[in-house]
């Protein structure tokens, strides 16, 4: 068919899939869909009342990337950046721009030094963290977790293993670190 | 309040925080009464998305009632029931006033190529999502709209995402009468736009996955041809063979990072987070979609790069559009939709999880157990 002019021909007329889908062709006209045309210059739009809004207090030196000129007005104050994680999140904001492999490799990296300095920060509380019941892991048992991955040759069964491993290395490296620390200092003189 | 937070890949747990605080005139506060978790949520979840802090409450998906709003707030006052888009956006920058209001450029510091969302890491803003018993919502007479009263809550927190990008890839699709359609990906979104495709005159729609449950929604909800990927040594020559050689005209990408098909490309990706995402539906789209075609892409992926087959998209002369929804743009027509009886949103609701058990909800959702396909997460305050 592709050799020759003429589309493959439906199993269904516009006329059948009318009477069959409800709603079919509603939107038919691609010039009166909402996102059509996609830009629109209108100002009335958005139901704002300024030209440019008024600026939210900045409560510490935020971060922010240094392809922007400033900082833009608004924005998120949760988690501010500290300890380690922080520093590396800071240097990848004020030395690399988006554009460079860098930047996003620091924050991936930032990320995971958070997630081990948050655990250590947080057995000197008193809600450790507990990586049984934070990982949901019970829903295995209260939502069928062997039936519905057995038997249906399903895609993502074939890494599912891997799960454990990556959530349980930290910890595992947590243990192993304090296991040969502890057993250097008992062997000291 | 109650608040769901992140302590980690794959960890996350409920916490005491504090009722977020008026930061901006312009800003409201939100008492959550739904929220959803949404299948980018998994993304950040799986640690996948850069500059994703420990503390952060995650949830893009949310409705409420105004709890308290900032001194130049006119359009919403405390009380009203209200549902919010995805989108943190000023409404006036460059970008908004032209209609982008994914791309806002005021509300971001951390990124410019990406614009602000809420609970969504902070390359996302920083911003705390819904998730949680409270929520702020900058720019309150821009992003939230008024629930009408005929709209159930379930129904409507699926407009503030998952509703409005499924029907959004449909329009990047530039789909006209008569067009072949394959939508990858048979979660909520997936099965949005599926549905809206018929809407804008497709000829047949194909929903391709490898979860059978997912399948079998997509024929009953979405009206679609399936596809179970697993099935199949060679997809791209399937498709090619059900549409006579030519391939479809259209195919939408609706799975994003996290894609399955290919271990290689999924474990280097949502792994060992070396790639942005896993660009295997992408691929896919590329090459099943006719010469000439067009791949929408609204599937969420990080961003670092990822390796997408980019020769073969110049080869066969494709149309690749792709953005986050500007959702407030989307619910007029939807809501229009929904009223004369085309589809009910909640149809794609199969679990609702309490606040306090959304690790558990968590993990059902990412492990897809008990054929969830689209969690809602329930507060105390509902």
């Amino acid at each position: 068919m592709t050799y020759t002019p003429h589309k493959p021909s439906l199993a269904e007329s516009s006329d059948e899939l009318r009477a069959r889908i409800p709603g079919w062709g509603a939107d038919l006209d691609v010039a009166d869909r909402p996102s059509v045309p996609r830009e629109r210059f209108d100002l009335t739009m958005s139901g704002a009342h300024w030209e440019h809004p008024d600026r939210q207090p900045e409560k510490w030196p935020r971060e922010r990337s240094v392809e922007h000129t400033e900082l833009p007005p608004v924005f998120g104050t949760t988690c501010p950046p500290k300890g380690l994680s922080g520093a590396v999140r800071k240097l990848a904001y004020q030395k690399y721009s988006e554009g460079q492999t860098a930047h996003w490799l620091l924050l991936v990296a930032g990320d995971r030094i958070d997630a081990v300095e948050s655990a250590l920060r947080s057995f000197v509380t008193l809600r450790p963290d507990n990586p049984i019941t934070q990982t949901g892991v019970i829903a295995e048992v209260k939502h069928h977790g062997m039936s519905s991955r057995l038997g249906h040759n399903r895609a993502d069964v074939k890494h599912h293993w891997m799960d454990p491993f990556i959530v349980g290395a930290p910890w595992a490296g947590a243990a192993a670190a304090t296991y040969l620390t502890a057993r250097r200092i008992r062997r000291r003189p | 309040m109650r608040a769901m937070v992140y302590r980690g890949p794959y960890r996350v747990r409920v916490e005491e925080k504090d009722i977020p605080a008026i930061e901006h005139p312009n800003d409201a506060i939100v008492r959550v009464t739904r929220a959803a978790i949404c299948g980018s949520d998994l993304h950040l979840y799986h640690g996948m998305m850069p500059d994703t802090r420990v503390g952060m409450t995650f949830g893009h998906e949310f409705i409420g009632e105004v709890h308290e709003v900032g001194p130049s707030v006119q359009n919403v006052k405390p009380g009203d029931r209200v549902m919010v888009p995805f989108n943190v956006f000023c409404g006036t920058c460059y970008f908004c006033a032209r209609g982008l209001y994914s791309n806002c450029h005021n509300v971001n510091p951390n990124a410019t190529a990406v614009g602000g969302i809420y609970g969504y890491s902070h390359t996302c803003g920083g911003y705390d999502g819904g998730q949680a018993e409270y929520v702020r919502v900058p720019f309150a007479d821009v992003g939230p709209g008024l629930i009408p009263d005929w709209l159930d809550d379930d129904d409507a927190v699926l407009l503030t995402d998952a509703l409005p990008t499924g029907y959004f890839g449909a329009q990047l699709g530039d789909i006209v009468e008569g067009d072949v359609v394959v939508v990858y990906g048979a979660g909520p979104v997936g099965l949005f736009a599926a549905r809206s495709a018929w809407l804008m005159g497709a000829g047949r729609v194909i929903v391709v996955d490898h979860l059978d449950y997912r399948l079998e929604k997509a024929r009953e909800f979405a009206h679609a041809e399936t596809i179970n990927f697993t099935e199949h040594r060679d997809l791209v020559r399937h498709l090619k063979h059900l549409t006579e050689g030519l391939g479809t005209d259209v195919a939408i990408d609706a799975v994003g990072a996290e894609a399955d098909g290919n271990l290689l490309q999924h474990v280097t990706s949502a792994k060992l987070k070396l790639q942005g995402g896993s660009p295997v539906a992408l691929n896919w789209a590329i090459d099943t979609v006719r010469k000439g075609g067009t791949v929408s892409v609204v599937g969420a992926y990080g961003p670092l790069f990822s390796a997408v087959k980019f020769g073969d998209a110049m080869n066969k002369g494709l149309t690749l559009r792709m953005n986050q929804c500007p959702v407030k743009r989307q619910w007029p027509r939807l809501l229009e939709h929904i009223r004369n009886g085309y589809f009910k949103p909640s149809d794609v609701v199969t679990h609702q999880v309490p606040l306090e058990h959304i690790a558990e909800g968590y993990h059902m959702f990412s492990a897809k157990l008990d054929n969830c396909i689209k969690p809602i997460v329930v507060t105390s305050a509902a």
